[in-house]
């Protein structure tokens, strides 16, 4: 019954932990195979390891995540305690130690650190809306509606649009980040800019072009960080660098 | 020198490549050792399977190599030498302009020798800056905002004490300033690779030419945005170009942006040799088309004039080369010797 409890418990700390994306790509820590172990103990507390495609990951980004999957998996009631350990790393003993006394990145790396994390965290939400919008927009025009009503919508009336499967899915998505730029009532505009600002007709076309190129710049990304992650590490065996002098297999997975 | 089916020749200037030396004995700690096998992961994971080298061969490569595969293997006709001081990880450094002017020294005519600043070293950073100009005739220099040093985190093009050393290069004719706005080289912080410095400064100094590195990737989006408002702030697309092969629609999307955004005039090609080598990313380079339906929507067409100007003419622009002159020079050392031979 107990073992029954503790695996209960581990698929919901991975069902959290696929709620932390990695900011620059958006996508999440678990489907990037950051995350190498979610175990949970008998006194319910949670113990995380994970990896980053480089050493040189930038230290604010890795203690982001870090960060971001302690307060996940915290949401979880009956969690007593997380401890969130980073591998392979640069600065993991500081970030490691940092993560493990509660302090914030400012705290961890000294008067240099430039400020707390929330201003990142929202540039990087701000971009993962701007990324899920361009793609919602361009797919509901490609399936026929049209750009008057588009800017129009409401948020009410895009929860219940019910375009087909794909359309469906990015909406879902899009309305997740929605209210990183303004409230998100029913009664408020459905496509807002950055700035929570209406969109125009006439220069929706431009709009939407101009959002193409934060997904290009995602996707080289993500395609790299995939890339090097499996050029770095043994997939199959977490925690494992690559031997010296092993040649790493070019890697697929980021197709 | 790049010859089309139709005869017609196409002067190549690398804008970007490496002389180093990364091997074991010259690692200082295990950041050295990690330094490069960073890189080699680069390597090995964008390159062709039949164009990966050894660990070994990337760690250290001797001068001949470099020359072959740039310029006899390859279709280089000139290398820009990009230095990489790194002396925090590597006992003599990585990359350093002294070790890169014995290469200068032996082709005179084949390298453009680079030299680096951090306005962090302050009066005596001012110094070395005069003493390396005028004894290596530097026109260019290669620039890392976000290196971490000690406590300090990085810097920007934008501070005061930027402002200083770039004054300085100015005044030393050195006009070119190769920024590095790319992935990840030292844990950096948000802001330090931030493309939005470049602004400033390419408003502040519109003598100096202010090559974005990487194109600014991680920060493609931005970049494009500051470079489509300053006359003089150029793409450098090493990085973005072995993608041709492993992801050549993604490859297509990046050039369809910068042609849109920022145009043929501004792009340089670069190698990164030693990450990848002159000859395949140049041939996929001289058979890529972008994709029909990005070339509708964006209006961007890889045009024949175009590559000439992304491959060696806006380098050479920028540089001062005369490519008529230098290609008289290296015919006349010999340079072309093994290209009479393929034809024959």
């Amino acid at each position: 019954m107990a073992a029954e409890t503790i695996a209960d418990r581990k698929a919901e700390v991975w069902a959290r932990l696929q709620t932390v994306t990695d900011p620059e790509l958006d996508e999440p820590v678990t489907d990037l195979e950051f995350v190498t172990r979610a175990d949970v103990d008998a006194q319910n507390r949670v113990h995380i390891e994970f990896r980053l495609p480089t050493y040189w990951c930038a230290a604010n980004f890795s203690f982001l995540m870090a960060d971001d999957m302690r307060r996940a998996v915290s949401d979880l009631p009956w969690v007593s305690a997380v401890d969130v350990v980073l591998g392979e790393h640069m600065y993991a003993d500081k970030i490691n130690a940092g993560l493990a006394q509660g302090l914030s990145f400012q705290q961890t790396f000294g008067a240099d650190a430039d400020g707390d994390l929330d201003d990142l965290r929202r540039t990087f939400l701000v971009k993962a809306f701007q990324r899920r919008q361009a793609a919602l927009l361009a797919h509901l025009i490609a399936v026929g509606y049209a750009p008057e009503a588009l800017v129009e919508l409401s948020l009410g009336e895009l929860a219940v649009l019910e375009p087909d499967q794909t359309g469906a899915r990015l909406v879902a998505r899009y309305l997740e980040r929605r209210p990183v730029v303004s409230a998100a009532l029913p009664e408020a505009l459905a496509f807002v800019d950055a700035e929570g600002d209406p969109l125009q007709v006439e220069t929706l076309p431009t709009y939407v072009r101009a959002l193409r190129r934060v997904n290009v710049n995602a996707e080289f990304n993500s395609a790299l960080c995939r890339g090097l992650l499996h050029a770095r590490f043994d997939m199959e065996t977490p925690f494992t660098p690559r031997g010296v002098g092993q040649t790493a297999e070019p890697s697929n997975a980021a197709v | 020198m790049y010859r089309t089916a139709s005869g017609e020749e196409i002067f190549v200037i690398d804008g970007h490549t490496h002389f180093w030396d990364g091997s074991p004995p010259n690692q200082k700690n295990i950041h050295g050792k990690q330094f490069i096998e960073c890189f080699y992961a680069y390597h090995s994971n964008l390159s062709p399977p039949a164009e990966k080298w050894s660990l070994e061969k990337f760690e250290k490569y001797d001068a001949k190599t470099m020359h072959d595969d740039l310029f006899i293997h390859g279709y280089d006709d000139m290398a820009i030498l990009q230095p990489t001081y790194l002396t925090d990880f590597y006992k003599a450094g990585f990359n350093t302009t002294e070790r890169n002017s014995a290469l200068k020294k032996s082709h005179p005519d084949r390298f453009i020798l680079n030299g680096a600043f951090d306005p962090r070293d302050g009066n005596k950073g001012l110094e070395e800056l005069h003493a390396k100009a005028e004894k290596y005739k530097l026109k260019g220099v290669k620039l890392y905002t976000a290196e971490w040093r000690g406590e300090s985190k990085g810097y920007k093009l934008d501070d005061k004490g930027s402002y200083r050393f770039l004054e300085a290069a100015q005044k030393l004719g050195i006009k070119n300033i190769h920024v590095h706005k790319g992935p990840t080289i030292i844990p950096l912080n948000k802001d330090a690779f931030d493309v939005g410095d470049i602004d400033d400064v390419a408003t502040s100094f519109q003598d100096l030419n202010f090559i974005v590195e990487h194109c600014g990737l991680p920060r493609l989006d931005d970049f494009c945005w500051i470079a489509t408002q300053e006359t003089n702030v150029y793409a450098g697309i090493a990085v973005a170009l072995p993608f041709i092969h492993s992801r050549p629609a993604y490859f297509g999307h990046v050039m369809a942006e910068l042609l849109f955004w920022i145009g043929a005039d501004k792009i340089l090609y670069g190698s990164d040799y030693g990450i990848w080598t002159p000859k395949w990313l140049i041939d996929k380079f001289m058979a890529f088309e972008i994709p029909e339906e990005l070339t509708k929507e964006t209006g961007s067409v890889l045009t024949m004039e175009t590559k000439t100007k992304i491959l060696g003419l806006n380098a050479a622009r920028i540089y001062d080369v005369d490519v008529e002159a230098q290609k008289k020079k290296i015919r006349a050392g010999g340079g072309y010797a093994h290209l009479a031979q393929a034809a024959e």
